[in-house]
């Protein structure tokens, strides 16, 4: 059966191993993921940068989790008993992966805040807390939507190899190929794998410029291309 | 802090298995530094005539790296999927699959360092009587090195976690024994000490290629400091 023909079969599109419920596995491992990622990273990184300390972690953590191969933490993490295989392991794997991003754009953009505006803000009568959620945030906001954009897109993309160690998700039929010997499935896999990482690439774009606002989104745009050189490493 | 998590019949560090399995893992070794060599050389050869090409027509600048930039999404378990039934179970399929992201790294890495040159610099060396080609080998690249070769960096530390994912096709070096030791019911001795291995090479890459770095653009040291 060719790819194409497998696209078009009704059967591939219901059910338990139907494209809606992998694709929607999928997303829930990766919301799962993130959601833990930046109940872990938001704060640490809102606190660092708003006291200024921390450079070395906030700066370098992404190093570390570059030259930590994926494959290594997911199989560590689902072979540890009391996680196991399946979803679980994934979650965790995939969210350890998405705090440097998050914690290294979030940091940088509250550092990145004048001295000027921040005394400005305290002459004002504002405290730390005041300073950090009206002044601080609101300008850091381009750079932590890009890092949450750019650890969303990496765990969408990572998630896929959740099926190696057993999970769900659209990485599956991939997986399952190769082990059936089943070409059209490989391929079909991977279009799909390909295909959710690329929408969500453009959907988070999106919502990235809409969340930015408007008087910083010219000014700031050249800032976050510098820091937000895009590297693989799913 | 790891080893309380092992059990005795299964514990994660074992230096019985280094030694039992010391063949195996030099092999597996020198693989991974075969793939991630290849991959990393194969993408500075391609991102070189590109990164030309888009300096001589630099309206193909943006779409070139807003491609890279989507490209650079694609799951690598998706890419050597799609390339696997060209090249089959061969070191190809990985080499060629991790080289095009290795690729968008340099070529965005190449563009960038080139774009950052101050033009009165260009303009002083343009004024000194310097033709085309020697403002491009004498002032232009020089003065991007940094960036190209954080570039390179970048790419290969990044390539040589991504070739695990080759043990999907059996060319994944170190990935290849993570792999195996999963399915192997859970062997954490092999697991463990192929990803420890892993992150060993990766930093080795790292530091050799800061040396480089030093060795070859020295005046950047001084600016960091």
């Amino acid at each position: 059966m060719g790819v194409i023909e497998w696209f078009l079969d009704p059967a591939n599109w219901t059910g338990e191993n139907g494209i809606p419920v992998r694709t929607w596995q999928q997303i829930e491992i990766s919301l799962a993921a993130m959601a833990i990622a930046l109940v872990i990273a938001l704060p640490v990184a809102l606190t660092l940068g708003h006291l200024r300390k921390g450079v070395f972690l906030a700066t370098n953590i992404g190093n570390v989790g570059r030259a930590v191969p994926t494959l290594g933490v997911l199989t560590i993490l689902a072979s540890i008993p009391e996680i196991g295989i399946g979803n679980l392991a994934a979650i965790l794997a995939l969210a350890l992966f998405a705090i440097p991003p998050v914690l290294t754009n979030t940091y940088t953009g509250l550092a990145g805040v004048d001295d000027e505006v921040r005394d400005a803000a305290r002459g004002m009568g504002m405290g730390g807390m005041g300073i950090l959620a009206r002044v601080e945030v609101p300008l850091a906001v381009p750079l932590i939507a890009a890092g949450i954009r750019t650890a969303t897109v990496q765990v969408v993309a990572t998630a896929s190899l959740a099926a190696l160690v057993g999970s769900g998700g659209l990485g599956r039929y991939v997986v399952d190929g190769f082990a059936l010997q089943d070409n059209t499935l490989i391929i079909a896999g991977a279009i799909l794998t390909a295909a959710l990482a690329v929408v969500a690439e453009l959907l988070l774009a999106g919502v990235q410029r809409w969340v930015t606002p408007k008087g910083l989104r010219e000014q700031s745009r050249a800032e976050i291309e510098v820091q937000e050189i895009p590297v693989a490493t799913h | 802090m790891l080893v309380t998590l092992a059990d005795a019949a299964n514990p994660w560090l074992s230096w019985t298995y280094v030694q039992n399995n010391w063949e195996e893992l030099v092999a597996a070794g020198k693989e991974h530094i075969f793939l991630t060599v290849g991959a990393v050389v194969l993408a500075i050869a391609l991102a070189i005539p590109l990164a030309m090409l888009v300096r001589k027509v630099p309206r193909l600048s943006g779409p070139v790296l807003g491609l890279s930039g989507i490209l650079y999404t694609i799951p690598s378990l998706a890419l050597i999927s799609l390339l696997w039934p060209v090249f089959g179970l061969s070191p190809w399929t990985v080499i060629i699959a991790l080289a095009v992201y290795g690729l968008l790294v340099v070529l965005r890495n190449i563009v960038v360092g080139l774009d950052e040159v101050p033009s009165e610099v260009l303009d002083a060396a343009n004024g000194m009587g310097l033709t085309t080609r020697q403002i491009a080998t004498r002032v232009s690249i020089p003065l991007a090195m940094p960036t190209i070769l954080a570039g390179i960096r970048i790419a290969t530390v990044s390539t040589v976690g991504m070739v695990t994912i080759g043990a999907l096709v059996g060319y994944g070096g170190f990935g290849t024994l993570i792999l195996s030791g999963f399915q192997n019911n859970f062997w954490h001795a092999q697991i463990f000490t192929a990803t420890l291995c892993c992150v060993l090479l990766a930093v080795v890459f790292e530091i050799l290629l800061l040396l480089v770095e030093r060795l070859t653009v020295p005046w950047t040291r001084k600016q960091a400091g």
